[in-house]
């Protein structure tokens, strides 16, 4: 069971922020599309979901929404780490906003705020 | 029943019908009139269309002719149903000219003409004299009823003193209160209550007869149904049942006569408070009417049946109850005939004697005199009542004098119809008069004169015994061709003369205002009361505004100490009004709205020549308006679809500005997450050169997308410059599909071609066309699905030296529901597989296209992705591409 699941259809960032939250220490998966990411989420069972905005077929929004209407509240309740390329500072349900690009730095320190 | 109780019952009766009357005058002089005003007043006023002749008549004509009795009650309930229009339009005329008679009306209506009015009145006083008359003849008849009962010769001898006696005490009734004094508006309270309660009287009293005669006389509705039916079928009552002819021309005339007799208009529109009040008398009136006639015909046909053959049919109603000695049913239904005649006479009288007064007594007075102008208005308000006073003798001597002379021999039906059909010759002149602007003077002295002659001829004379003035055709009815006859001729003549002849300018304008004054103010109500500042208001709102209305009102409301917006309506509140509106529509039309609201006193000529001037100036106004008014709609309207397009195209931008950042900061996104990770010491040489080629990658990225994004800005703004130079497609294509070869080269495309059918030489920027065809082929080449991939180039050269490029690949092609979008900017395909576009290339080719004059277009239903390029043979001039473009 990884620590932090990667919802990113850039499969360049998507390799990037896994390889920065590996050499932490942290176990990360990824999935690089919309389609089945909440099926991701529920097999994977992450402590962690970062999570793009702009999904080819899904949105990342859409996914955050059903992801916290989900039946099993252990999975609803799952904290995400959203990546956004708009620039936005706060989106609802999200637990934290990230906006590309970002410093490493900030990444590693949200997620570990985020999981510590 | 003792003749001494009779009389003294009947003077009684007499004393408090003066007693109501007198108490209903002295009511309205003190201006408590709200209940003498109320509509079921109104309405049984109208009543007093059933005189003795409907009373003891309808019966005695019921029994001579059987149904045809129902015409005189049809016609009336025909004319009231359409009360709402007919009836309404007629009382706001006649209300708003103060008309105070019909020869009053139709004088005013033909240009104020007082020898037509006089006419007209001549033909009610030959009409009427008979009709009053044969109201006398009934009360002396019915007085007879009970005086040859079992009385003494000396009693019968007496009798031939009550026709005089009743006509005095009538005349004095009249001239106590039709002449109190001279009203403005011409409205007898104390007449009208007094009548009001004689019609009670003679409902109550018929219908009681008509139960007796149901249930007492005969038993039941069964039997009585048994009876008529009997006496219908008898051979000797031919004619019983209806006769077209006589039933068309009846109820013509009397629909006619319930508005044109001088007692109906007298009640009708004259005493009429408003017109609102019709909305009762609509159907109301025709209720009463079906009362008075539901036992008509069970009462003629149980006299019939039970009174002796010499018995007087008109006497049926009054010699049925007294041979079945039911005395008070019988002095009851004595009452109810005395009622209806005594009604009948006062307000016959009443109307005939204002006639009289007003267009033949008054007018020759004042050419007699000397000089006219001089006297004081007392002077000759004096006058006009002494005149009416006199008319009033007069009619009734006059009346009873042709009493006498006729010896009372007359049938009651005959006599009532000869006035009936009489007063129907004005309806052409007054129906015309409202409602056909081009009726004239000289249409109505033709009418009502060849339509009162023939009545004279056909009718009245013979009536009178002097028969075969004029052939009438031996196989129809006399009376039906006299009236239909005397009526077409009036109409025809007075369409004719109408049509030739000319009217004079005061006709026009009373035409105008008979025939269309009604229409601006149909709709508001004219409240007499405490808050007639609320029509007024209404009024000023729509001359000024809501605004500046209410605070007008609210100023002034505040002048008198009140708060709200509703002040009294003061003279000097109605003045400032008048002024103020003045200012804003002109004096007369002013001055004429506030008096149909508040209501004033009548317009003169003068005044209604101002309005229609004004009118006319205001109408021109309004149409300078209304043409300004569309010509402001429709820049509105341009300004809005402007303002619609820029919000759109706002809308537009910042969704661009929203991709293009999303389109920006991802690869930047990779830049930087990998620079920061070189840094790190501990990579391996592997990691290191891995990650510095992402970079790399996704440098050029970022630098194809700002190429891209430059590229499409100056094709779109239609400056990109076009070196244009003969080229051959086949080269074009050759080059194209190597170009295209970089992408995905792992994959191997079979290519179909024409290559002889590409020899075609167009002049066109020859790297701009490259662009589109290596974009279109490599987006073949990153987005066919299919295993062995094939891609078809067709090219077919078109009309005026074109040329068409269709490239098709063997994929899946594009959703229907894309295909709308894939040349708008970033429609990029959500395909995971794209390989690094940023989604603007078909954008940039659709530009391209149109600035080389031509267009690309997506072939849908060509199994996969589909395009067709079309070319001009050479591009429009840059300037016009520009401007095309913009557009």
């Amino acid at each position: 069971m990884p620590d932090i699941l990667i919802i990113e259809d850039e499969p360049n960032i998507a390799h990037a922020v896994q390889f920065i939250l590996s050499r932490d220490g942290w176990q990360v998966a990824l999935h690089g599309d919309g389609l089945g990411g909440i099926e991701a989420i529920r097999g994977a069972k992450p402590r962690l979901v970062i999570l793009d905005v702009m999904l080819p077929h899904r949105s990342g929004t859409e996914i955050l929404a059903e992801l916290r209407g989900d039946h099993d509240p252990s999975i609803a309740a799952t904290p995400v780490l959203l990546l956004t390329a708009r620039g936005q500072a706060h989106v609802p349900l999200a637990d934290e906003v990230l906006a590309k690009p970002f410093a490493n730095d900030d990444l590693r320190a949200v997620v570990r705020r985020m999981l510590v | 029943m003792p003749f001494e109780a009779l009389v003294a019952g009947c003077l009684a009766y007499v004393a408090l019908m003066f007693g109501v009357a007198f108490a209903a005058d002295r009511a309205a002089g003190r201006g408590k009139v709200r209940w003498l005003d109320h509509p079921v007043v109104y309405t049984l006023s109208l009543s007093v269309y059933c005189s003795a002749w409907t009373f003891y008549g309808a019966v005695g004509y019921a029994s001579r002719s059987g149904l045809e009795f129902a015409t005189i009650y049809l016609g009336p309930t025909i004319v009231f149903a359409g009360a709402w229009w007919g009836l309404r339009r007629l009382v706001r005329v006649a209300r708003m000219h103060h008309v105070t008679s019909i020869a009053d009306l139709i004088s005013a209506r033909f240009g104020k003409s007082n020898r037509l009015a006089g006419l007209v009145t001549l033909i009610v006083v030959v009409a009427a004299t008979p009709y009053v008359a044969l109201q006398l003849q009934s009360v002396s008849l019915s007085f007879e009823v009970f005086a040859t009962d079992g009385l003494s010769d000396i009693r019968v001898a007496g009798m031939q003193g009550t026709a005089l006696w009743v006509a005095a005490g009538l005349a004095l009734f009249t001239i106590i209160f039709g002449t109190r004094n001279l009203a403005a508006d011409e409205r007898h309270h104390g007449v009208v209550t007094a009548i009001a309660l004689e019609a009670v009287v003679k409902i109550l009293a018929f219908l009681a007869l008509g139960i007796f005669v149901v249930w007492g006389l005969a038993d039941g509705p069964a039997d009585m149904v048994d009876r008529i039916h009997r006496t219908a079928t008898d051979p000797e009552n031919r004619g019983w049942l209806l006769q077209p002819d006589r039933w068309t021309a009846l109820i013509l005339v009397s629909g006619a006569a319930v508005i044109a007799l001088p007692r109906m208009f007298q009640v009708l529109v004259v005493e009429a408070a408003d017109e609102d009040r019709l909305a009762t008398a609509g159907w109301a009136f025709p209720a009463y009417l079906f009362a008075m006639s539901l036992f008509v015909l069970p009462i003629a046909v149980m006299g019939r049946d039970v009174l002796p053959a010499d018995a007087n049919p008109d006497l049926y109603v009054l010699t049925l109850p007294a041979q079945s000695g039911q005395n008070w049913l019988a002095f009851l239904v004595f009452l109810g005939g005395f009622s209806a005649a005594t009604s009948m006479v006062v307000v016959c009288t009443i109307a005939v004697s204002t006639m009289i007064s007003n267009h033949w007594l008054t007018p020759l007075w004042l050419t007699l005199r000397r000089r006219p102008q001089s006297g004081d208005p007392e002077d000759l308000r004096g006058f006009v009542l002494n005149a009416r006073r006199l008319a009033i003798l007069a009619m009734m001597a006059v009346s009873w004098t042709y009493y006498q002379a006729s010896g009372g021999t007359a049938a009651l039906a005959s006599m009532g119809l000869v006035a009936f059909t009489g007063m129907a010759q004005v309806m052409p002149a007054m129906l015309g008069g409202l409602l056909w602007r081009g009726a004239n003077r000289q249409g109505a002295y033709a009418g009502v004169g060849t339509g009162s002659l023939l009545w004279m001829l056909m009718i009245f004379l013979p009536s009178l015994g002097i028969d075969g003035l004029l052939p009438v055709p031996p196989e129809v009815d006399p009376l039906a061709f006299a009236i239909l006859l005397s009526l077409a001729v009036n109409t025809l003549a007075f369409i004719a003369l109408s049509i030739f002849g000319m009217p004079d300018p005061v006709e026009r304008l009373q035409g105008l205002s008979f025939v269309s004054a009604v229409d601006p103010i149909r709709h508001s109500r004219v409240a007499r009361g405490v808050d007639q500042a609320e029509p007024l208001l209404v009024m000023a709102r729509r001359v000024w505004g809501a605004e500046d209305a209410l605070r007008f009102f609210q100023t002034e409301a505040a002048l008198q100490g009140k708060s709200g917006y509703l002040p009294d309506l003061t003279p000097g509140f109605l003045t400032r009004l008048e002024r103020r509106l003045a200012g804003s529509i002109g004096s007369a039309t002013a001055h004429a709205m506030i008096d149909s609201v508040a209501g004033g006193v009548k317009l003169t000529v003068s005044d209604l020549m101002q309005v229609a001037d004004e009118a006319q100036r205001a109408k021109e106004e309004t149409q300078r308006l209304e043409n300004a008014t569309a010509e402001l709609a429709r820049t509105a309207r341009q300004l809005h679809e402007a303002n619609d397009k820029l919000t759109a195209l706002s809308v537009q931008k910042d969704a661009f500005l929203g991709q293009i950042s999303h389109e920006l900061r991802t690869p930047m996104t990779s830049v930087r997450a990998f620079s920061e990770i070189l840094k790190n010491p501990t990579l391996t040489p592997e990691e290191r050169s891995r990650f510095a080629g992402i970079i790399h990658d996704e440098a050029g990225r970022l630098t194809r997308l700002l190429d891209d994004l430059l590229d499409l800005s100056v094709l779109e703004s239609g400056q990109a410059r076009l070196s244009v130079m003969p080229v051959t497609l086949h080269d074009l294509i050759d080059r194209a599909l190597t170009a295209a070869s970089a992408t995905r080269p792992e994959r191997h495309f079979r290519v179909e071609r024409d290559p002889l059918a590409e020899y075609v030489g167009i002049i066109t920027d020859a790297d701009r066309l490259l662009q589109v065809l290596i974009n279109v082929i490599s987006n073949a080449r990153k987005y066919c699905d299919a295993e062995h991939p094939v891609l078809i180039i067709r090219v077919i050269r078109v009309l005026q030296g074109g040329a068409q490029i269709d490239i098709a690949d063997n994929g899946s092609g594009i959703e229907p529901a894309r295909q709308a979008l894939i040349f708008e900017k970033f429609a990029r395909l959500n395909d995971p597989a794209r390989a690094g576009g940023a989604g603007l290339g078909l954008a940039i080719c659709k530009e391209i296209m149109a600035n080389l004059g031509g267009e690309i277009t997506y072939l849908p239903g060509q199994g996969g992705a589909a395009f067709r390029v079309v070319l001009p043979r050479r591009p429009p001039v840059p300037s016009d591409a520009g401007w095309r473009h913009r557009a």
